[in-house]
């Protein structure tokens, strides 16, 4: 875990004090609603429907116990008692008060929390691999990296006025569990056959309106470059992303309107110019750099004697709900006796990735007791114990089980990914809470959730896309129809290696049809899979569109229509 | 005479703006700021009939570009038509780190007392904040924030470099 030095500390401190002033300015009259506007997002406060949401950055996704305690404080002091885990690894508060929110920064700056550029139109929270550091497919553990990235671009002051949010995402294993190339940039460290430690850099993916997938700007970057290339990208989109349009302000759109080859020139052009002026030298990381930084991120202190702990087969034989939980939230770590635990944050009847002060208390708790002090969390609204003894299994499951955290769910079909909606955001055309629960309902029986296997339901309120439905294997999007709402479906969406855009099914669906089409089409899938290994992704790859669109619609002409 | 800030002080302003299309160039022998596209059409004019001209250059400019025809200016200045317009600060940071322009850089437009802390590390010594705005809280941001990860344009060492050399002294 990083920790902070005095300089970062000064900078969170005299942050807090910058708004503080702030908003005692706007309270006062003296900052327009429109200026306040830009400074308040600049700091994660947002105006959803009801009240200010305050979003919190996690940087790429790692928390420790006294943040967990922090949370539990601060959601009982100044919200309803739980907060919100996001699609980017964030946290977000739904109910703060404006004039508490300083107090409440200042409280958050004590346990290195901030809301530091976590909305508005800057660079945002970097997000990374969950299991970065235990991953046994990991070739380079991206934290180090993703802390310099998060530092170079925390208040640059050339790039706090973009033309529209700049996302991060980095991964360093084979596998993307990042959702990275869903990002402005993707960066996936990579290792050269001489041994060079580098960066692929990918540029233009985004979710929203018109989501794209990042493409490859430049295969290999060397290790002491990541600042001076993402200089260069920064750069360029400040000067040519579009402002005119708020919906075409994305540096998606660039890319898109200038075509890869000139996009690609430009960003190369701007890089060779850093490289050869004095920025380049400020820019240039030396390996004492990076290893200044990796020391923070410490192997934890295995215990060899970890292998030697109680029988998790044994135990299991005897306990249905224990065996359950280690089937489907309990996977292999890279050190021999340890296992990494998922938190799964999709209870029944409970709001997807919503965490109570109670459940923040007692994971601060498993996290010292078991897993040395740490908590990650995942771009699907999930949380991780990435250090677990196999010997602390079963007492780990009893205390996550106690508290509502270990549905035996992670990857399977309850386990929907759902921005807050209607119920909250003041963007939203339509419910996805309610939604996500109706689908719940459907399958929540474990048998059946088994039998479907692994598939991924994301639900976004509205195109923005904050519940990732366009990487959905199945992707619902709420869209307001003459003030009702509507659904429409997009299937064969992937946010990791095989990463893809899905496809829209055909006409939307009206609120009281949207579970019932989905459940058609699960069970469709079930029929046209070729056998059980079949996933839902797989066979939908493999028959394509039709055969689903026609279940999906239960009128003939509508399932067979273009 | 407008008040504006100059190297981190409340100064009265010696520059006349004079607009495109205005024939009268204010005071002679004063000292004139016009747009980019006069300058190319009247260089040698102003330059004869005035202490000093400096030039305005648009936000969409390539600066890089533009900067062989204006480099020997003693003042530049850089639009900000909305606050939340950052192009501007890209083009500072290219005059300054790049391009080495050592005269007056100033910003003019929409600013507001909450941009001038990000002008100022951008390289900007001269501000012209809008008309409403608090100039002595503009003063009071350009040291809003007294650490700074980054190096940019006002003379901050980035903080990984900081850190070679004992961790976390804070200057």
């Amino acid at each position: 875990m990083y920790r902070y030095d005095a300089i970062d500390h000064a900078l969170v401190t005299q942050r807090v004090a910058q708004f503080r002033d702030q908003t005692r300015r706007f309270l006062a009259g003296e900052l327009s609603e429109e200026e306040f506007r830009h400074l308040r997002l600049r700091n994660g406060l947002y105006q959803q429907r009801f009240a200010p949401m305050l979003r919190i950055s996690v940087p790429y996704g790692l928390l420790e116990s006294a943040q967990l305690r922090k949370m539990a404080h601060v959601v009982r002091k100044y919200d309803k008692g739980y907060a919100h885990f996001t699609t980017r690894q964030n946290i977000q508060l739904n109910w703060p008060k404006l004039e508490q929110v300083p107090d409440l920064l200042a409280e958050l700056a004590e346990v290195q929390l901030h809301g530091i550029q976590a909305c508005g139109n800057d660079t945002r929270n970097i997000t990374s691999d969950y299991l970065a550091g235990v991953a046994a497919d990991e070739h380079i553990d991206p934290r180090p990296y993703c802390e310099l990235l998060r530092q170079y671009v925390t208040l640059n002051p050339e790039f706090y006025w973009l033309p529209r949010k700049f996302k991060f995402g980095f991964t360093g294993a084979a596998v993307d569990r990042a959702a990275t190339r869903t990002n402005d940039v993707a960066v996936h460290l990579v290792r050269r056959a001489d041994g060079a430690i580098g960066y692929r850099f990918f540029v233009g993916g985004g979710l929203g309106r018109l989501p794209m997938l990042g493409q490859e700007m430049n295969a290999f970057v060397p290790e002491s470059d990541l600042l001076r290339y993402t200089c260069a990208v920064l750069r360029t989109f400040n000067r040519f992303g579009r402002r005119d349009n708020i919906h075409k302000a994305r540096i998606k759109i660039v890319l898109r309107e200038w075509g890869i080859e000139r996009f690609r020139a430009a960003i190369e052009e701007e890089y060779a110019k850093i490289n050869a002026s004095v920025e380049g030298d400020e820019l240039l990381l030396l390996p004492e750099d990076v290893e200044r930084i990796r020391a923070h991120f410490t192997t934890p202190g295995y215990k060899p004697q970890a292998e030697a702990g109680a029988d998790v087969a044994a135990i299991a034989a005897r306990d249905a709900g224990f065996a359950a939980w280690i089937k489907r939230n309990v996977r292999a770590h890279k050190v021999p006796g340890y296992r990494v635990v998922f938190v799964s944050l999709k209870a029944p009847d409970h709001v997807p990735g919503d965490c109570t002060a109670e459940q923040f208390e007692a994971l601060a708790d498993i996290c010292d007791s078991y897993s040395f002090g740490e908590l990650r969390s995942t771009y699907d609204q999930n949380l991780v114990l990435a250090d677990v003894a196999e010997r602390d299994l079963y007492e780990v499951w009893r205390r996550l089980d106690a508290v509502k955290l270990a549905t035996p769910n992670i990857g399977l079909v309850t386990d929907i990914v759902s921005c807050p909606g209607l119920d909250f955001c003041s963007l939203a055309n339509a419910g996805s809470i309610g939604v996500a629960q109706d689908i719940y309902r459907r399958f929540d029986t474990l048998d059946a959730q088994y039998e479907i296997g692994a598939i991924r339901i994301t639900i976004s309120g509205c195109m923005n896309g904050c519940g990732h439905h366009s990487v959905g294997h199945i992707g619902i999007l709420g869209v307001d129809k003459h003030g009702e709402e509507w659904y429409q479906v997009t299937l064969g969406g992937s946010p990791g290696n095989d990463a893809a855009i899905g496809e829209r099914i055909g006409r939307a669906l009206a609120r009281d049809e949207i579970a019932d089409g989905v459940e058609r089409l699960i069970r469709g899938y079930l029929e046209l899979r070729c056998d059980e290994d079949e996933t839902f992704i797989e066979c939908y790859r493999r028959l394509g569109m039709a055969p689903f669109k026609a279940r999906l619609y239960l009128n003939e002409s509508e399932a067979v229509a273009a | 005479m407008t008040a504006i800030l100059r190297a981190g002080e409340i100064v009265a302003d010696d520059w006349t703006v004079v607009e495109d299309g205005r024939t009268e160039l204010g005071a002679a022998g004063g000292k004139v700021i016009v747009t980019l596209a006069r300058w190319r059409e009247e260089r040698e004019a102003l330059v004869a009939a005035h202490a000093a001209v400096g030039v305005l250059v648009p936000n969409t400019a390539d600066i890089e570009a533009v900067y062989p025809e204006i480099s020997d200016r003693p003042l530049i200045a850089l639009q900000f038509p909305a606050f939340a317009d950052g192009r501007a600060l890209s083009q500072a940071v290219v005059l300054r780190k790049r391009l080495r322009f050592a005269g007056e850089l100033r910003a003019v437009g929409d600013i507001i007392r909450d941009l001038v802390f990000w002008l100022g590390r951008c390289g900007f010594d001269s501000i012209v904040p809008r008309k409403d705005q608090d100039l002595e809280g503009c003063r009071a941001a350009l040291g809003e924030l007294s650490v700074a990860y980054q190096a940019s344009a006002d003379g901050h060492t980035p903080v990984w470099v900081r850190r070679r050399s004992g961790v976390a002294a804070l200057s």
